[in-house]
């Protein structure tokens, strides 16, 4: 049957309507995977690069020479203290305004104002934050460079991604379930507690999580705040675990990155990398825990 | 009866700390304001607010005797053009990907990409800084013949990387927040999937992909360290796509630490701050009005 006498074959405008079409998902295509493609690229280029200094010396290992040999222990041990000071500050403030916003205000003029102060939080610079950090916390609270200083900062810049993160979860939770709770004679609070809390506490925690990773990562805001090159750390004993004072300056794998990539003289070029693939590996675990349990969530929701 | 009433006294306090939470953004982003102008304000009065703009005479800390100059615009300069180059790349490509992840792909290459470039955002920018400057950098010297490998071209590429998760992750979320009802009309009326994407949703999610590429340049313009280690040291107005540049970001990281606590090179930089800050703010809070107005408009649609 030629196509003349087939009354169902394609008319040339649809064909040609297929062929855009078809053009459209290729370049769109194409687009996604330029994203996707230097990213792996790159992380291969570093694990490659780093590749002849990895062992368990790298972590456990003091820096020696300034960072031209040894490990990172320090600068890993700093991050832990600043991500956990950190955290501690943000999580109850963050959760509690995104309690606030959900359960408590009324929608209005107020929760607007609320809601465009944390965007505006969300876009403040990091080099803004390290700024105010260093007026408001080192300089005019008296804290010095020290390890609160920088916990402090970084849970300015935190607030909105666990106050999003959060205010994302509790609203997940039906309105239907607080109905219940209230008719059974509770109070808001012991319905927030005891209904809406459990249910959203897996979102929660990705939003902490989230901030974990951020916190990790950032080098700006701790600069001038309490993050310093070199620290001496304790071979042994209790000291070598919990080696800085919270009231004292300390090492991070952001920093060390930073002035080793940049200010040390004659530095083996792998050196660097190693710590770059370090804080790439820490900082992408913490995130792919919180994609993980993002997906289970979503996964095991019973309603 | 006296336990009922120390447990109502715990809900007010638990009650009084969730209201101040709820505040506590508005009284961050006010102390940030506070902070950076407190530091800011001495210095003011010796500024010449035309230099400021239109110099490139960044001399804040002479030698004894001369005057001081705080000419900022090859700072301004460096910042506008990374920036834009950045957006030049990012906005295409995280568009493009957006729509091949909301419209095209399959439901497992949309969660693989959707994985990818939440990773692609949790890369610390002290990492994408270092990139740059060793992995990137290098290769654009190589390709241009430019002398050095830190330059406009290699900031803006790698400002380009760490907007496109920005971009690319809102405006999925804006092209789905497209109904699906506008989808099933366009399709019955005959509309091919890529006049469905150019003439339906382009123009229902235009405000969303607006307040997507305002975020992205948003985080383009604060980024600090990856410019501090990708773009050079070069305080000037650029001629050449390979001409090294210095960021407003990037002159307060590295000028801080130098610059004595106190002193008119010190209270610049925090000048230089607050103009960021009120940069960053502008362009969040416009972001998040076309953000809000998609809300409300497609409220009044369901209805």
């Amino acid at each position: 049957m030629s196509a003349a006498s087939n009354p169902f074959a394609p008319s040339l405008h649809e064909l040609n309507k297929e062929r855009i079409t078809r053009r459209g998902r290729i370049i769109t295509g194409l687009l996604a995977l330029c994203l996707a493609v230097p990213v792996v690229l790159l992380l291969a280029v570093i694990f490659v690069e780093a590749m002849p200094v990895i062992s368990l010396e790298l972590i456990w290992g003091n820096a020696t020479d300034k960072g031209r040999g040894g490990g990172l222990w320090g600068p890993l041990i700093g991050t832990f203290y600043l991500v956990i000071t950190s955290v501690l500050i943000v999580s109850p403030l963050g959760v509690g305004a995104a309690i606030y916003l959900n359960e408590y205000a009324r929608e209005g003029t107020a929760t607007r104002i609320i809601g465009l102060a944390v965007t505006s939080l969300a876009g403040v610079p990091s080099i803004v934050h390290a700024l105010f950090g260093l007026g408001a916390f080192v300089l005019f609270a008296g804290m010095g460079a020290s390890v609160q200083a920088a916990a402090c900062t970084i849970a300015v810049m935190n607030l909105p991604v666990v106050i999003a993160a959060s205010r994302e979860a509790l609203g997940a939770v039906p309105r239907s379930f607080r109905e219940a709770c209230w008719n059974l004679g509770a109070s808001r609070w012991q319905t927030i507690r005891t209904v809406v809390l459990p249910n959203a506490w897996s979102g929660i925690l990705t939003g902490v999580i989230l901030a974990v990773s951020r916190a990790a990562g950032e080098a700006a805001p701790i600069l001038f705040t309490g993050a310093v090159f070199f620290k001496h750390v304790p071979d042994s004993g209790l000291a070598r675990l919990l080696p800085y004072a919270l009231d004292d300056t300390f090492m991070a794998m952001a920093m060390h990155l930073l002035v080793i990539s940049t200010q040390v003289s004659n530095m083996p070029p792998e050196r660097p990398f190693a710590a770059a693939f370090v804080l790439v590996a820490l900082v992408l675990l913490i995130n792919a825990a919180a994609i993980r349990m993002r997906m289970k969530l979503r996964n095991n929701r019973k309603w | 009866m006296s336990s009922s009433a120390g447990k109502r006294l715990g809900e007010r306090a638990i009650e009084a700390f969730i209201t101040f939470s709820g505040w506590s953004s508005i009284l961050c982003m006010l102390a940030i304001f506070v902070f950076v102008l407190r530091e800011a304000l001495p210095v003011v009065p010796k500024i010449d607010f035309v230099e400021l703009f239109t110099s490139t005479r960044w001399i804040p800390a002479p030698a004894k005797g001369n005057p001081a100059h705080y000419g900022a615009l090859g700072l301004i300069t460096g910042t506008l053009t990374t920036t834009l180059l950045g957006m030049a790349l990012a906005v295409p490509a995280g568009l493009g990907a957006a729509v091949y992840v909301a419209e095209f792909a399959s439901a497992r290459a949309r969660e693989t990409l959707k994985v990818l470039i939440e990773l692609l955002a949790a890369i610390p920018s002290i990492v994408w800084g270092f990139i740059g400057l060793m992995v990137i950098g290098p290769v654009v010297a190589r390709v241009t013949g430019a002398p050095l490998g830190t330059n406009l071209l290699t900031g803006g590429l790698i400002l380009g990387l760490m907007s496109v998760p920005v971009i690319a992750s809102i405006a999925e979320d804006a092209l789905r927040a497209v109904p699906d009802t506008y989808r099933e009309a366009a399709l019955a009326l005959g509309a091919s999937p890529w006049e469905l994407v150019t003439r339906v949703l382009f123009p229902a999610a235009k405000k969303g992909l607006l307040a997507a590429c305002l975020l992205g340049l948003g985080r383009a313009v604060g980024e600090t360290m990856a410019v501090l280690l990708a773009t050079g040291h070069a305080n000037q107005i650029p001629t050449s796509l390979v001409d090294p540049v210095r960021t407003l970001t990037a002159a307060i990281a590295a000028e801080l630490g130098e610059a004595p606590k106190g002193s008119d090179h010190y209270r610049a930089l925090f000048v230089l701050g607050a103009l960021l800050l009120l940069l960053t703010v502008a362009i969040n809070v416009t972001a998040d009005i076309f953000v809000r107005g998609i809300r409300t408009d497609g409220a009044k649609r369901a209805r």
